[in-house]
């Protein structure tokens, strides 16, 4: 594991050198700006506008950097070549794309943590307090980390057997089909013959469905996240975030380096 | 093909021959069809192995946010170099390749020489037994190019063995003990570069000045530059050639064997591969 540990932290000085945490700045004023407006315009839904507009733009933030970065975790260093060397010590592939998947994990942790400690102070700038119930926001934001790191395991998945912008494609592709997963469980169509609805619900089991992740609404409106739900979207994130790594190891183990 | 403990190898073809296809089934960077390779005497698939085994890729690039010093201290750590010893190799290293006043430089500033050095320090960072460098001489200046030759010899005095590729001949007649051709995929030939290019030589050449109108018969087939004659004849006419100058006085400069150069058994490897490609070609037609 230390081999692991060594590529994640070069993963995460690349990531801090690429000025990748300059989105800060944009999150932070966008969060300035809702502050003042809404200040202005709204009465008594300020919290919530506040919650919401913040969870998605941290949301959103995080996506972006999941799928461009994490796309581009292996696929750029085969285009330069930089990892010819590397494989060239003591260094298993797995270790490698283990190293990398981590590397962007730690660098969406501290950049989300960052972006959550940005959602408070706008918080406390509309409200001039913060109450107990602002600590679901926490959890929001836990969840959609979880959610980030799926994501970045998908994008890994992906670039490791097609061309960066068919990944690009197939990482977003998923996603959007992984927030639907949900309704394509529970859609009731009258036109649809059984033998297609049997498949697509089994379509919508292999899926992620990302709407695990969502507690926007509850927390935006000050309501509790049941421990138990919690619980559930770390075992689904863990369990499916490590067989698509296995995956993608074990496409990448046979992969040739041209 | 073997390569010797010990021993530096060069392995020489053109392009497109599987020079740097080799080296890198060698590196596990791409997967064989057939065939076995042993490093050490452990298969190519053991990671182990790469602890004793330093690898220079052609045409080298590396992490460019990284300074010289950092990128060789990340590499170090997979080695399982404590802190103290990563920084002493470290130092060590880019004294070794001279990019001593260049280390705290952010590597997308450097340029291809001098990615080329850091890329030899960090081949032999690890202190291997093993040295597999690939195209080491290509984009460096006549002193980068010395600097690398003494590098190699270095590692062959310390025992180690290196094997690396190049289109430069002249390099590998003067620092390999045997070089190996490949053209077209195939290993055409191994051996020393003299048991390559043959020991018997050509014929001999005489380099002399002589005064002007002096009646010489050798002038007749020499040629002229400036003050000096130069003359080639097989060597069984040598002894008659000199009791020549001799006789009118002449002053012997220089006398050589002529042999055929590696450069020449190269040549004649590719051209005679091409003919016959172009056999198969007009026969399949």
């Amino acid at each position: 594991m230390k081999n692991v540990w060594t590529v994640a932290a070069n993963t995460f000085r690349e990531a801090v050198r690429d000025r990748v945490l300059y989105n800060l700045v944009f999150f932070a004023l966008l969060m300035m700006g809702a502050a003042i407006l809404v200040g202005q315009i709204s009465i008594g839904i300020e919290e919530s506008v506040i919650v919401s507009l913040g969870l998605t733009a941290i949301s959103v933030i995080g996506l972006l950097i999941a799928v461009f970065i994490g796309v581009g975790l292996v696929s750029k260093e085969m285009d330069k070549r930089t990892l010819y060397a590397l494989l060239a010590k003591p260094v298993e592939r797995w270790e490698f794309l283990l190293g990398k998947y981590c590397g962007l994990v730690m660098t969406l942790t501290v950049n989300t943590a960052a972006m959550a400690v940005g959602l408070y102070l706008a918080l406390w700038t509309v409200k001039h307090a913060l109450e107990k119930s602002d600590a679901w926001i926490l959890v929001a934001v836990y969840l959609i980390l979880l959610k980030l790191a799926l994501i970045v395991a998908l994008a890994l998945l992906f670039s490791c057997f097609t061309t960066p912008f068919l990944a690009i494609l197939f990482t977003a592709g998923i996603y959007v089909a992984g927030v639907f997963a949900g309704d394509l469980r529970t859609m009731q169509a009258v036109d649809l013959s059984p033998a297609t609805m049997s498949l697509l619900k089994g379509v919508s089991y292999l899926l992620p469905n990302f709407e695990n992740f969502n507690v926007m609404g509850a927390v935006a409106h000050g309501r509790a996240v049941p421990g138990a739900l919690v619980g559930q979207a770390t075992l689904y994130a863990v369990v499916y975030g490590a067989v698509v790594l296995a995956a993608a190891s074990a496409i990448f183990s046979r992969r040739n380096l041209k | 093909m073997r390569v010797d403990a010990g021993e530096v190898f060069g392995f020489l073809g053109p392009n497109g021959a599987g020079k740097t296809t080799t080296i890198k089934l060698l590196m596990r960077l791409i997967f064989p069809d057939g065939g076995t390779a042993r490093i050490l005497g452990k298969s190519i698939d053991d990671v182990s192995m790469h602890q004793e085994i330093g690898y220079l890729p052609e045409q080298p690039y590396f992490y460019d946010y990284l300074t010289a010093a950092e990128l060789l201290d990340y590499f170090a750590r997979f080695h399982g170099l404590t802190a103290t010893d990563r920084q002493t190799r470290v130092q060590e290293m880019l004294k070794k390749v001279g990019l001593e006043t260049a280390k705290k430089i952010q590597l997308r500033k450097y340029s291809k020489g001098m990615l080329q050095r850091v890329g030899l320090a960090q081949a032999i960072l690890h202190d291997p037994q093993v040295v597999i460098l690939d195209e080491p001489m290509s984009g460096l200046d006549p002193l980068g190019r010395r600097e690398v030759r003494d590098i190699i010899l270095e590692l062959k005095k310390e025992g180690r063995t290196v094997l690396f590729s190049t289109h430069i001949l002249s390099d590998a007649e003067m620092l390999c003990d045997r070089v190996g051709v490949i053209v077209g995929g195939k290993l055409r030939g191994v051996g020393t570069p003299g048991e390559m290019v043959g020991i018997k030589t050509q014929g001999i050449e005489i380099l002399f000045e002589v005064a002007a109108g002096k009646n010489l018969p050798l002038l007749a087939k020499a040629t002229q530059t400036g003050e000096r004659y130069r003359v080639q004849m097989p060597e069984e006419e040598l002894y008659g050639a000199i009791e020549q100058l001799q006789a009118a006085d002449a002053r012997i400069l220089a006398i050589t064997q002529l042999k055929p150069t590696l450069e020449e058994f190269f040549m004649n490897l590719v051209e005679a591969d091409r003919a016959q490609a172009n056999a198969v070609e007009v026969s399949g037609k």
